[in-house]
C-alpha cells in the first residue's frame, strides 16, 4: 500500500449527440427567446483593431459527406496576440466563438480579425492560429485542431514543425481565396485526413 | 505570459483512456466521424492554457430552472420534477469557480425540441430543454428540471437512450473544454446503451451515473440527484519556469 494521491479522474466525454444546437444555440434548433441571444455569436464587436477575416469551410466525415450537424468553438488572441483578459488586450476582441454547419449545405462561416503571433512558455512565438474544437452525433470526444494561414510565416511554429510528414501541415493551413477571405475544410477520416492535436 | 507569479502551469496532458474510445462499430456513427491517424500530442500553450470567461450578468433569473424558463415563468414543464446539483472540480480536487455549465435534454415524453427531432411522442408546450448556470465560488451548481424519457434512435434495429442529460462545462482553459451526459442512478437502458459502451472504463461509466440524493429533495415538491464533474487540471509545481532539463 502507499499514500492516496487524492487527485481525481477527468470526467468521461460523451458524443454532443445531434441536438447539440438546443443547449448551446438554441436559436439555430428553433428555441428563439430562451435566452436573449445565443453565446458566442462573435468573436469581435466593432473596432477590433486588425483585419477582420472570413473563413469558410466545411466538416466532411469518412466517405466525403459535409456533415449537416458540426458544432465548432474557436478560440483566438486579438491581432497584436493577446487574450482577452490579458493587459493590453483589445477590448474589442473577446476572442471566442460558437458556429454550427448550416443545416443544408454543410458550410460555416467564421467572421473575426486575424490573430497576432503569440509567445511560448520558455521563449519562441507561436505562428498566428485559431484553436477550434469541433463535437457533433458520432464524435465521442470533441476534436481540436488549430487553423492557421497559408499567407503567414509559419516556418518556426513549434506544433507545426513537430508535424513528421510535411503534406500533413497542409491540412492545418486556411488558404487564402481573396481580400480577407479564407477556405479551411476539415475531414475527420481518410484521404486527407486533419491533424487533430492532444494539448 | 510567463510571469512566475501568475503562470499556473501547463494542463495536464489527457489521459486518453478514460474517456470512450473514438470508434465503435457499435456506435454506427462514430464509424466515420473518427480520425483514423494518431493525435499530435505536445505540452499545452497558451492557447489552450487560457480560454473564454462569462460573468454571472450573462445570466437571467430562470436560466437555471428549465420547469419554468421556456415560459417565462407562466406554466410549469409535465414530469417528475428534479434538482440537479454538484461541484465542478478539476484533476488536482480543487473548485473550478465561475465557470459555465448547459444542459439540454428531452422533454418528459423523451422529444427533444429540435428541428431534427421528428419522433412521435409529443412536445411539451411548457417545455424547452436547455438551461445555464455558472459555478460559486466552491463550484456548486444547480438546475431545476423534469426527469427526461427515454427514446428510441436509428442505430442497430431496436436502439434506446437512456434517460440523460446532456452537459457541457468550460472551465478556465479552452483545453478544459468538456461534453458529456449525466445518467440516473438504477436505469436498466445505460448497460443496453452503445454510446454509454464507448466509455471502456467501468469506473468512469460508473462516475456518469448521478445517484439519487434524498438530502436534497424538497418534500412534495422535487427529489434530487447529485452529479459531480471533474475537469483537467494544471501542473503546479515551482519548478515549471526552468527550461526542460535544467
Amino acid at each position: 500500500m502507499t499514500q492516496d494521491l487524492n487527485t481525481l479522474t477527468e470526467t468521461a466525454s460523451q458524443t454532443a449527440g445531434p441536438y447539440v444546437h438546443i443547449g448551446c444555440i438554441p436559436s439555430f434548433a428553433g428555441l428563439k427567446g430562451i435566452y436573449a441571444e445565443d453565446l458566442g455569436l462573435s468573436p469581435i464587436s466593432d473596432g477590433a483593431k486588425g483585419q477582420i477575416i472570413t473563413i469558410t469551410g466545411s466538416v466532411y466525415d469518412g466517405t466525403g459527406w459535409a456533415m449537416r450537424d458540426a458544432m465548432i468553438e474557436s478560440w483566438q488572441p486579438d491581432a497584436a496576440g493577446l487574450f482577452a483578459g490579458q493587459d493590453g488586450a483589445d477590448p474589442a476582441v473577446n476572442g471566442f466563438c460558437r458556429f454550427a454547419a448550416d443545416k443544408d449545405t454543410g458550410e460555416f462561416t467564421l467572421r473575426t480579425v486575424k490573430p497576432g503571433k503569440t509567445p511560448m512558455r520558455g521563449g519562441g512565438f507561436q505562428a498566428p492560429h485559431i484553436s477550434v474544437w469541433i463535437v457533433a452525433r458520432g464524435i465521442n470526444i470533441g476534436l481540436s485542431t488549430r487553423i492557421y494561414f497559408d499567407d503567414e510565416d509559419n516556418s518556426d511554429d513549434p506544433l507545426l514543425s513537430r508535424i513528421e510528414q510535411r503534406p500533413r501541415v497542409d491540412t492545418l493551413l486556411a488558404k487564402k481565396t481573396g481580400d480577407g477571405a479564407y477556405r479551411f475544410d476539415i475531414r475527420l477520416q481518410g484521404a486527407g485526413e486533419t491533424v487533430f492535436l492532444d494539448l | 505570459m510567463t510571469d512566475p507569479a501568475t503562470d499556473l502551469g501547463p494542463l495536464i496532458p489527457r489521459n486518453r483512456a478514460v474517456h470512450p474510445v473514438p470508434y465503435d462499430p457499435g456506435y454506427k456513427t462514430s464509424m466515420t466521424r473518427s480520425p483514423n491517424l494518431p493525435l499530435l500530442s505536445m505540452e499545452s500553450t497558451p492557447s489552450e492554457e487560457t480560454g473564454p470567461r462569462f460573468g454571472h450578468g450573462l445570466l437571467a433569473e430562470l436560466d437555471n430552472n428549465l420547469i419554468l424558463n421556456w415560459t417565462k415563468g407562466k406554466a410549469a414543464a409535465v414530469g417528475e420534477r428534479i434538482l440537479v446539483h454538484g461541484r465542478v472540480l478539476d484533476e488536482n480536487n480543487r473548485p473550478v469557480p465561475h465557470t459555465l455549465v448547459e444542459v439540454w435534454q428531452a422533454n418528459a415524453g423523451g422529444r427533444y425540441r429540435h428541428i431534427k427531432d421528428t419522433y412521435f411522442a409529443p412536445l411539451d408546450p411548457n417545455f424547452g430543454g436547455c438551461g445555464r448556470t455558472i459555478t460559486d465560488e466552491q463550484g456548486y451548481y444547480e438546475f431545476l428540471t423534469i426527469r427526461p424519457g427515454a427514446y428510441p434512435w436509428p442505430n442497430r434495429a431496436n436502439d434506446w437512450r437512456p434517460s440523460h442529460i446532456h452537459f457541457s462545462v468550460f472551465g478556465h482553459s479552452f483545453g478544459q473544454r468538456l461534453i458529456s451526459q449525466l445518467y440516473f442512478q438504477g436505469d436498466p437502458l445505460i448497460d443496453m446503451c452503445p454510446i454509454a459502451a464507448t466509455v471502456k472504463d467501468r469506473g468512469q461509466l460508473d462516475q456518469l451515473v448521478a445517484p439519487l440524493d434524498m438530502t436534497k429533495a424538497r418534500p412534495m415538491d422535487f427529489l434530487a440527484y447529485k452529479f459531480d464533474i471533474v475537469l483537467r487540471g494544471r501542473r503546479q509545481t515551482m519548478f515549471e519556469n526552468r527550461p526542460e532539463g535544467m
